[in-house]
């Protein structure tokens, strides 16, 4: 029983409350600055040349390289075995109500509208979304954001816009191959297997895919473009405590991208597919 | 009248009452100062006394309580970003680590303000680079990278970066920190070498006494977030104080801290320096 005017220490339910408000508001804050940090990017880039400080078209174009080109081979190995993944598993539940012929239908919504775009942006965010908040967290630490900031170089134009704009430029890209080479492999793996040709079977997509189906898997990968690169921007900014500050926003990057991802493609499946 | 302009003209940085605080922290209290023209001003103080946070504000990258601050005679507050960004142009900054861009090479470390302020012809500013190189004897180093290069020679490739643009103030972290005695004292001849062959004014923040009376025409003498003085080296010498006494000495103080404080900072959950967004 503690004594009038003793301190008595803060119930567990408080204490449990208080971690959950202080989660709360440092989310609402990373959510912001992540907003913040899109809108100045788009800022440079479009007015950046009023302040004779545009976003330099080499840097982006490294970036794509970086995020894009270097991406190419394992994307259309993933988006190759997964398609074709998908193509078995519909054959084989199909196969039970007699309907395997069918399995083009299926595998064209999905790999065209979820699973390509779904695929790319994975792995971009476990590619360069930890690369970008490892770079940013690192030159943090240094204090080389700090010297752009003396020097005059605004760090969100000389860092952030030109992943950000190679990202939106890549992403979408790496997403329309994603759906060619899933289909194609999926489309041989079906030639083997029902014995439908593979001309027949791209007659067959062209007839159920729409291009509102293309246009919602391409607008998905750009919602995923913009999430990868402000959250390992934000993580990468948020570093603190070294080494250690900085492998660990590395994973927490990588995780909370995989999760806006998958989640984005729920939301925007329950809101777009009635 | 006339002389009192003349030595505000003279005034390259101007602070006025300057208060700062972490959440309900105070940092810096009360800070009064001023940088002259082509003079070094060394900011000294013991550990955990504000020297490097002063600096900080000092280069305006913190938003300070309150107070008033004048760069080139321009005050911080009612600039516009342009105007911000252009006086910015006219400082240089050597951090304790260098902070060289460790994905570029020296030469393109040096080169980089060139490249982002001005429209010269890149051979113009490969030049340019590598001049600042010779001033600070590491012509020839240009196509290394910074993981090739020595401590010493970090900070000398990041004091070539700081004068590139020929800024009218150069702000220096602890520039002999880690560095045996000789190199430091190279570094100390290079900082008045700077300063008279650009004659831009220099703010070193160190803690190394041999270091801050070499160089210093005057010293500020902060603690606990306060200045406790400011004068020429033989002022400070002959300072009465006992604080700066200590300090001057090496007599070790009983600083007893907080426990909750203590680990508030080393947690880091008040203490937020440098934990702003982008």
């Amino acid at each position: 029983m503690a004594e009038p005017g003793e301190q008595t220490p803060p119930s567990g339910l408080y204490r449990f409350l208080d971690k959950v408000g202080r989660y709360a508001v440092s989310a609402i804050e990373e959510v912001g600055n992540g907003g913040m940090m899109v809108a100045e990017s788009m800022y440079w880039l479009f007015l950046g040349y009023r302040m004779k400080q545009p976003v330099r078209m080499n840097a982006v174009i490294e970036q794509m390289n970086e995020i894009g080109i270097s991406a190419i081979p394992i994307i259309a190995l993933l988006a190759g075995s997964i398609s074709t993944t998908l193509a078995i598993q519909g054959i084989y539940t199909l196969r039970i109500f007699g309907a395997e012929g069918h399995v083009t239908a299926g595998l064209a919504f999905i790999v065209v509208r979820e699973f390509a775009p779904m695929i790319t942006g994975i792995l971009v965010a476990g590619r360069s979304g930890s690369a970008l908040a490892a770079r940013i967290g690192t030159m943090k630490i240094n204090q080389e954001i700090d010297a752009l900031k003396v020097m005059g170089v605004s760090p969100v134009r000389y860092l952030v816009a030109p992943p950000l704009i190679a990202m939106l430029i890549m992403v979408p890209c790496l997403s329309m191959m994603s759906n060619v080479v899933g289909l194609f492999l999926a489309g041989i793996y079906i030639n083997i297997e029902l014995g439908i040709s593979l001309a027949a079977y791209l007659d067959q997509i062209i007839e159920i895919l729409k291009v509102e189906d293309v246009l919602q898997g391409l607008g998905k990968s750009v919602i995923y473009a913009i999430e990868i690169a402000v959250i390992g921007v934000v993580n990468g900014a948020g570093v603190r405590g070294g080494a250690e500050g900085v492998g660990k926003a590395t994973t927490r990057s990588v995780v909370q991208s995989i999760s806006a991802i998958i989640i984005t493609a729920m939301v925007v499946v329950i809101l777009t597919t009635g | 009248m006339a002389d009192t302009q003349n030595q505000d003209m003279a005034k390259v940085i101007e602070v006025e009452d300057l208060v700062t605080h972490y959440g309900d922290r105070k940092i810096l209290d009360g800070i009064t100062m001023d940088v002259r023209d082509g003079e070094i001003m060394v900011i000294m103080g013991g550990s955990g006394s504000g020297k490097s946070t002063l600096l900080r504000y000092l280069m305006a990258l913190e938003t300070k309580t309150s107070g008033v601050m004048r760069i080139l005679g321009q005050d911080i507050d009612d600039l516009s970003a342009r105007e911000f960004f252009d006086l910015r142009k006219k400082m240089g900054v050597a951090f304790q680590g260098g902070a060289l861009f460790s994905s570029l090479t020296v030469g393109d470390n040096v080169m980089l303000p060139l490249y982002e302020h001005t429209d010269l012809e890149l051979s113009t500013m490969e030049i340019m680079a590598r001049m600042k190189l010779q001033v600070v004897e590491l012509g020839g180093f240009e196509d290394l990278m910074p993981s090739e290069l020595s401590g010493g020679m970090i900070k000398r490739a990041a004091f070539a970066r700081a004068c590139v643009m020929d800024p009218k103030i150069l702000f220096c972290d602890e520039p002999s920190a880690g560095l045996d005695p000789a190199v430091a004292s190279a570094l100390d001849d290079l900082i008045l070498k700077l300063r008279d062959a650009m004659g831009m004014s220099i703010v070193v923040v160190t803690h190394e006494l041999e270091s801050a009376f070499k160089i210093a025409d005057r010293i500020t003498v902060l603690d606990r977030g306060k200045i406790l003085m400011i004068g020429t080296v033989e002022e400070v010498r002959a300072s009465k104080n006992e604080r700066i006494y200590n300090l001057l000495n090496r007599v070790p103080e009983d600083d007893t801290m907080n426990p909750d404080e203590y680990l508030a900072r080393l947690t880091g959950e008040e203490y937020k320096v440098g934990n702003q967004p982008l």
